[in-house]
């Protein structure tokens, strides 16, 4: 593990070539290029602040005024785009890249982390969208909003060790991409982004509030709704032990990818 | 630096079927065989025992058909697949010209995806931007390389390519069959890029069909032959040998093909027709030695026979033969009129013999006409693209024929002829 490690610091050039690469791909050819980054969100947040501050008008105990749910969603919605674009495409990069991994001698671990940094860039120019919304609101920022990169930081050990699962995977049973597109869909409702943990129905049953508890989402979901919406100390211990079950998450990850490493050559 | 061993080399692949996958979709996470189930008991041996060493500074070319294991073992030595038995110790910084232009994105621009490409082939950020201009301007894309590759054409995309990988300044070069697609004026330009290469005393390993390219850049010719090596040696030896050996493959091929022609001949009314008041039937072609054959060398010698029986008397009589070339060029035709003999009587079964001391014609496959017919045209019996032949030629040179030439130069003129 610490050799691969070595390893990949030794592919950090390609890696920020290939994740570059990514990103210019993604707009060339558009007008507004770059842009579309932060336009993506900025019409997503104001298409959000329409349908609930002035169509939906949601009442819950803690949302002082219901606009302010745009912003909840939001501050889910965000990482959670980061973490499902991640495991889609991860499901299809290695098959889309066959041509690397066939003629070239390449480094393939490359290819899920191009994946899961590129979208993490993506995530990363949404927030200062976030932060403006915040403000455009009227809803305060505390000064928690700095312990971002903790939070970031474990979404990306756990998104990074399901990347390497699903893409080692996907080479030998191409169902797994059909699968996923509908087990995020499910995952995305037993995350808490359309609705806070602290939901009525949901701290009434012991059944959901469990069931949600075991969703390592929940509580990476969580700390961004702590740090931003609700200003406080993220809940450290539940977030510790989401870290806890990533790092093992993604040793398991790049242990299996390495396994079937010699495989893709032949497979995808 | 540079020297190549491949010890024992063996290569297995395993072939899994749709069936055996979809059962362990579900079973893998049932019952926890994910490892043992991605074993499969189905093997294909594509390199079994493969054993050879390159010195510093050798040029190594390998021929052998196509599944032969060629591409297999470039692969293994490259890095990208690994060996299922044995061992392969290669020396130095290896540069494999197998896919040029991995990774470009359409969208990109030529000059970002030189940064993109030349990473993947593990060149530095600084040596990239060092070596920048030199790239460009051997891939004579100067006023391109900033257009996007999706508007290059198939040559540009593939000069870059080229340019990039030859750049990475290896100690040994892996070389495909890239050269093979490349436009004209381009490949002898690769092919001084390659001499360049020997000169600065790296090894290159070389695998083509291009039998004339591989005589003239290698030291050592290593034929490989259903996995393992059949023969290895001094270049004009081996690909000698491999011409002889593909030449008698065909041989078998077009042998059979007659044989079916003939069947179907009498049937096929569009490539047969006459009164067939004067038939040929049993037509034959056969080499200087009188063994029946059908590809030849362009300077061997040989015979086309027939048979004809004619069923009463007849007077005036005219035997005819061409040549076309598969576009259905005529290459040459004459007949026995043409030629001047006066015809007396034929009468029952005979045999004509036409003998060629040397075909002159350039590789490919030819058509054989045959006919026999009045002196006016009325047709006794026209045979009409029923027979094939080839040519296998080492020279490269273009046209119908192969007309008859020698080179002089004056003594001022430096030139030699290529060993």
């Amino acid at each position: 593990m610490l050799e691969s490690i070595k390893e990949l610091y030794r592919y950090r050039q390609l890696l920020f070539v290939m994740v570059s690469r990514e990103l210019k791909a993604k707009y060339r050819g558009t007008v507004l290029g770059f842009f579309w980054s932060f336009m993506n969100p900025i019409l997503l947040v104001t298409v959000y602040s329409i349908v609930f501050g002035l169509i939906f008008q949601p009442k819950y105990a803690e949302m002082e005024k219901s606009i302010y749910y745009s912003v909840f969603f939001f501050t889910g919605i965000l990482p959670w785009t980061w973490f499902s674009s991640s495991v889609l495409e991860s499901a299809n990069v290695l098959i889309a890249h066959g041509s690397l991994i066939k003629k070239i001698n390449f480094p393939v671990e490359i290819l899920p982390m191009m994946v899961v940094i590129t979208n993490m860039v993506h995530f990363i120019l949404g927030v200062p969208v976030l932060i403006i919304a915040f403000l455009i609101l009227g809803k305060s920022l505390s000064i928690w909003v700095l312990f971002l990169p903790i939070a970031m930081f474990v979404q990306f050990i756990f998104t990074m060790g399901l990347a390497f699962f699903i893409s080692a995977l996907t080479v030998h049973f191409r169902d797994i991409k059909d699968i996923l597109v509908n087990l995020i869909t499910l995952w995305f409702f037993v995350t808490p982004i359309i609705y806070p943990f602290s939901f009525e129905p949901i701290q009434n049953s012991k059944f959901l509030k469990l069931f949600l508890s075991l969703n390592p989402m929940t509580h990476i979901v969580e700390a961004y709704q702590y740090l931003f919406f609700y200003g406080t100390l993220p809940h450290y211990k539940k977030l510790i032990v989401t870290l806890i079950v990533g790092l093992i998450l993604f040793y398991l990850g790049y242990k299996l990818f390495d396994k079937l490493r010699d495989t893709f050559v032949e497979e995808v | 630096m540079g020297n190549i061993i491949v010890k024992d080399l063996h290569k297995f692949y395993k072939k899994f079927s749709n069936k055996h996958k979809f059962l362990t979709l579900k079973s893998a996470f049932l019952s926890k065989t994910l490892f043992s189930d991605l074993k499969s008991d189905e093997v294909f041996a594509a390199l079994k025992g493969v054993s050879f060493d390159v010195k510093k500074g050798k040029t190594v070319s390998i021929i052998g058909e196509n599944g032969s294991g060629k591409s297999t073992l470039l692969k293994i030595l490259a890095g990208i697949s690994k060996p299922s038995k044995g061992e392969v110790v290669t020396e130095g910084r290896i540069s494999a010209l197998i896919e040029l232009g991995a990774g470009f994105h359409p969208e990109i621009s030529g000059r970002e995806n030189i940064f993109i490409n030349g990473s993947i082939l593990g060149l530095s950020k600084k040596r990239i931007e060092e070596k920048l201009e030199d790239i460009i301007k051997f891939a004579e894309l100067e006023d391109f390389i900033d257009n996007p590759v999706k508007t290059y054409s198939s040559g540009m995309y593939m000069r870059l390519g080229f340019s990039i990988a030859i750049n990475v300044d290896p100690d040994i070069l892996l070389i495909d069959e890239v050269l093979a697609v490349g436009d004209a004026s381009f490949v002898p330009k690769c092919l001084d890029k390659i001499n360049e290469f020997k000169r600065k005393g790296k090894t290159i390993i070389f695998v083509s069909h291009d039998l004339g390219t591989v005589e003239r850049i290698s030291d050592k010719v290593i034929w490989i032959k259903d996995g393992k090596i059949f023969k290895q040696g001094y270049p004009k030896r081996i690909t000698d040998a491999y011409l002889e050996y593909i030449g008698k493959k065909d041989e078998e091929k077009a042998s059979a093909d007659h044989q079916n022609k003939e069947a179907e001949g009498s049937l096929d009314k569009e490539k047969r027709w006459g009164s067939r008041d004067v038939e040929i039937t049993n037509v034959k072609m056969r080499d200087g030695k009188g063994n029946e054959k059908y590809v030849f060398s362009y300077d061997e010698p040989l015979s086309i026979e027939f048979d004809v029986n004619s069923k009463r008397k007849e007077k005036d009589f005219v035997f005819g033969m061409g040549i076309l070339n598969y576009e259905g060029v005529n290459c040459y035709g004459s007949n026995t009129h043409i030629e001047n003999f006066k015809s007396n009587e034929i009468s029952g079964k005979g045999k004509v013999r036409i003998n060629i001391p040397s075909l002159n014609l350039v590789n490919g496959t030819y058509f054989l006409n045959l006919a026999v017919h009045k002196r006016d045209g009325f047709p006794f019996d026209y045979h009409h693209f029923l027979y094939t032949f080839k040519v296998v030629s080492i020279h490269r040179d273009i046209g119908i024929a192969r007309v008859s030439h020698e080179w002089d130069f004056s003594e001022n003129i430096k030139i030699k002829l290529k060993k």
